[in-house]
């Protein structure tokens, strides 16, 4: 509790220090390459034979995922704060490698955690980060995925608060991590409302975006919350819903309490989590960020699932029709987008957020499809 | 009065200070934990923590989070150890302070669940992961049936949070020794003893300390400080690894503070 009031105390003040501000946005556009643009997929829009489908290139920031805007921006915070470590959990390992990368830039020392099975799926980002001067621990304990990475990263920084800063991932955690996640993030709904603005010379009928802990999702839907504006989030389908073995939390999950925040979770009848399976390391999780909980009960934002299968045919459409390599995580909003772009008019636009870039994935879909690369 | 509150009062009159043993519920059974409980409480415990096993314990070292995973996998659940704390009344009216996360208490539902810990003869509530702010409704069911809800205050509370936490807290409070999990090796603050001091000086209420208390000389150490001593991952760890060794290890403890 204590290092989250001191963490709230400094983060409203960096809100209201310009030369922060300044800092910050100097560094997204000579650094990350904001803005990223919002690109009008035209032959998927083609193969697809309905609403037109945008992408917004997330994909193509510094790191390869939206991941960089948060963790730069709290590893410039965690220097304000006088802290001389970063430490951060990580799925898929963008986040690992955006936070070793602040880290870096900043000059901070830098430890992530990161589950044994994610590891080894992810090997490639494993060894980016040690590149980047970061210490990787795997945590083994547990289901030794993205849960028990940020269980071990919150037992670090009880430790080690008072010099080191926790450089949470996505829009979870207590109080004030999805606030200060989701405002980090907004860029990307900030800049994706001006540039369909000139683009179509208006907004789009609906956003789609994946969501494992959802700070992309967040990132891009907060700028667009009070615009008569469809948004789906989409969650990971695993094997399927009957299988038991997926990441769909609003799907089958039930209002709990975990690590810090009180949200849609995937547990037993006596309250233990349960584990969770999705082709994507990403969304392989079993809760989901506070304020995704709030905006699917209010009504605001619909929640749909795609199933290992159906992301693993999106991420091969993406990269045929495009020549655009999505990361697994995307492929589930693009596999939404497969069916939802067909079934509405020509003169509809959706907007999907290209989250990631899919080269780290290429290994794991390789070794899916059977086939041996060196 | 409440066990716990008698049971203090009984130790300041004696001149005596509070050793108060952590075990993990249902590791590897709940029928050793009944034996292990007789056990402690014959030694010398003074108060009985029963940890209740959760699938993520965030404030907790391995030593704990592996005798969680064992009672987890043997079926043990919020719903049994409360089963086993109403037959534990039938033999022993040792204090008893459930330690949980609030997730099991949320899924169990917090009313049903006070009523039933209260029936069943549990006289004090942990919930490292509930910070006394957030805990208003379990607080006031807490009160109506007389079991006390103990927080903790960590190194880094400062003076303000350390006023709010006394006053949320019933039994005592208890003091967590270093920044950190449980089970670590045990390294205090430079400031610990003024901290803990101004904690004293705010409330009258028993003081406990915990966390990386792993030795005879360490708990001699803390008792100095406080009114009890509480040692978990220690004992933990001696039972899963030299059961045969356990009740001296507990009485050399006893012997210490």
């Amino acid at each position: 509790m204590p290092a989250l009031l001191e963490l709230e105390a400094a983060y409203e003040a960096a809100k209201k220090d310009k030369a922060f501000q300044a800092e910050l946005d100097l560094l997204l556009k000579t650094y990350v390459g904001r803005p990223t643009p919002l690109y009008y997929a035209k032959r998927l829009t083609e193969h697809l034979g309905g609403a037109k489908v945008y992408l917004k290139r997330e994909d193509l920031a510094h790191t390869g995922a939206h991941k960089i805007n948060n963790a730069l921006a709290q590893a410039l915070l965690a220097k304000k704060m006088g802290k001389t470590r970063v430490i951060a959990e990580t799925g898929a390992g963008q986040h690992g490698v955006a936070t070793a990368t602040g880290a870096a830039l900043v000059g901070l020392s830098c430890e992530i955690y990161m589950g044994t099975i994610d590891t080894r799926r992810q090997a490639l980002n494993v060894f980016r980060m040690k590149l980047l001067g970061a210490k990787v621990n795997e945590v083994s304990i547990g289901s030794q995925t993205l849960k028990d990475a940020i269980n071990e990263a919150m037992r670090d920084w009880t430790a080690s608060v008072r010099t080191t800063h926790y450089v949470l991932g996505t829009v979870f955690g207590p109080h004030p991590f999805p606030a200060i996640v989701r405002d980090f993030q907004s860029v990307i709904g900030k800049e994706a409302r001006k540039q369909i603005l000139k683009a179509e010379g208006r907004l789009p009928d609906y956003l789609v975006a994946c969501v494992g802990g959802g700070s992309n999702a967040m990132g891009l839907f907060d700028e667009f919350l009070p615009d008569d504006i469809k948004m789906i989030g989409v969650e990971a389908g695993g094997s399927g819903i009957e299988s038991g073995k997926h990441a769909a939390r609003f799907a089958t999950g039930s209002l709990g309490v975990l690590q810090g925040c009180r949200t849609y979770l995937l547990q037993d009848e006596d309250g233990n989590v349960l584990e969770t399976h999705s082709v994507s390391a990403g969304l392989d999780y079993a809760s989901v960020g506070p304020q995704h909980s709030f905006l699917r009960d209010a009504g605001r934002i619909e929640y749909t699932y795609a199933v290992d299968d159906e992301a693993l045919a999106a991420f091969e459409l993406l990269s045929r029709t495009e020549g655009i390599i999505p990361a697994l995580e995307s492929a589930h909003a693009l596999a939404e987008t497969v069916k939802l772009a067909p079934r509405l008019t020509k003169d509809k636009i959706i907007v999907v957020n290209l989250s990631g870039r899919g080269d780290k994935d290429v290994q794991q879909v390789a070794r899916l499809k059977g086939i041996e690369i060196a | 009065m409440n066990r716990i509150d008698k049971t203090f009062k009984k130790l300041k009159d004696a001149g005596k200070k509070a050793f108060i043993t952590y075990i993990m519920a249902g590791d590897p059974d709940l029928e050793s934990t009944m034996e292990r409980v007789l056990m402690l409480e014959e030694c010398g415990a003074d108060i009985i923590e029963l940890g209740v096993p959760f699938s993520d314990p965030t404030a907790d070292g391995p030593a704990i989070q592996r005798a969680a995973e064992r009672a987890l996998s043997a079926g043990v659940t919020l719903r049994k150890i409360i089963g086993f704390a109403r037959e534990l009344r039938k033999r022993s009216t040792v204090p008893l302070v459930f330690m949980t996360y609030y997730n099991p208490v949320l899924k169990y539902g917090e009313e049903a669940f006070v009523a039933d810990a209260a029936d069943a003869g549990v006289d004090g509530l942990i919930i490292p992961d509930l910070p006394a702010e957030e805990a208003g409704s379990l607080i006031r069911l807490c009160r109506a049936k007389g079991i006390c809800t103990i927080f903790l205050v960590a190194p880094t509370s400062t003076d303000d949070r350390m006023k709010k936490i006394a006053s949320a807290s019933r039994g005592f409070i208890y003091y967590v020794s270093m920044t950190g999990i449980t089970g670590a090796d045990l390294s205090l603050d430079s400031q610990f003893s003024a901290h803990i001091g101004r904690l004293r000086e705010m409330s009258d209420r028993p003081v406990a300390i915990g966390f990386g208390i792993s030795t005879p000389a360490d708990a001699a150490k803390m008792a100095a400080s406080a009114d009890g001593v509480i040692v978990g991952s220690a004992i933990v760890r001696k039972f899963h690894e030299d059961p045969a060794g356990a009740r001296d290890f507990i009485q050399k403890l006893r012997e210490a503070i």
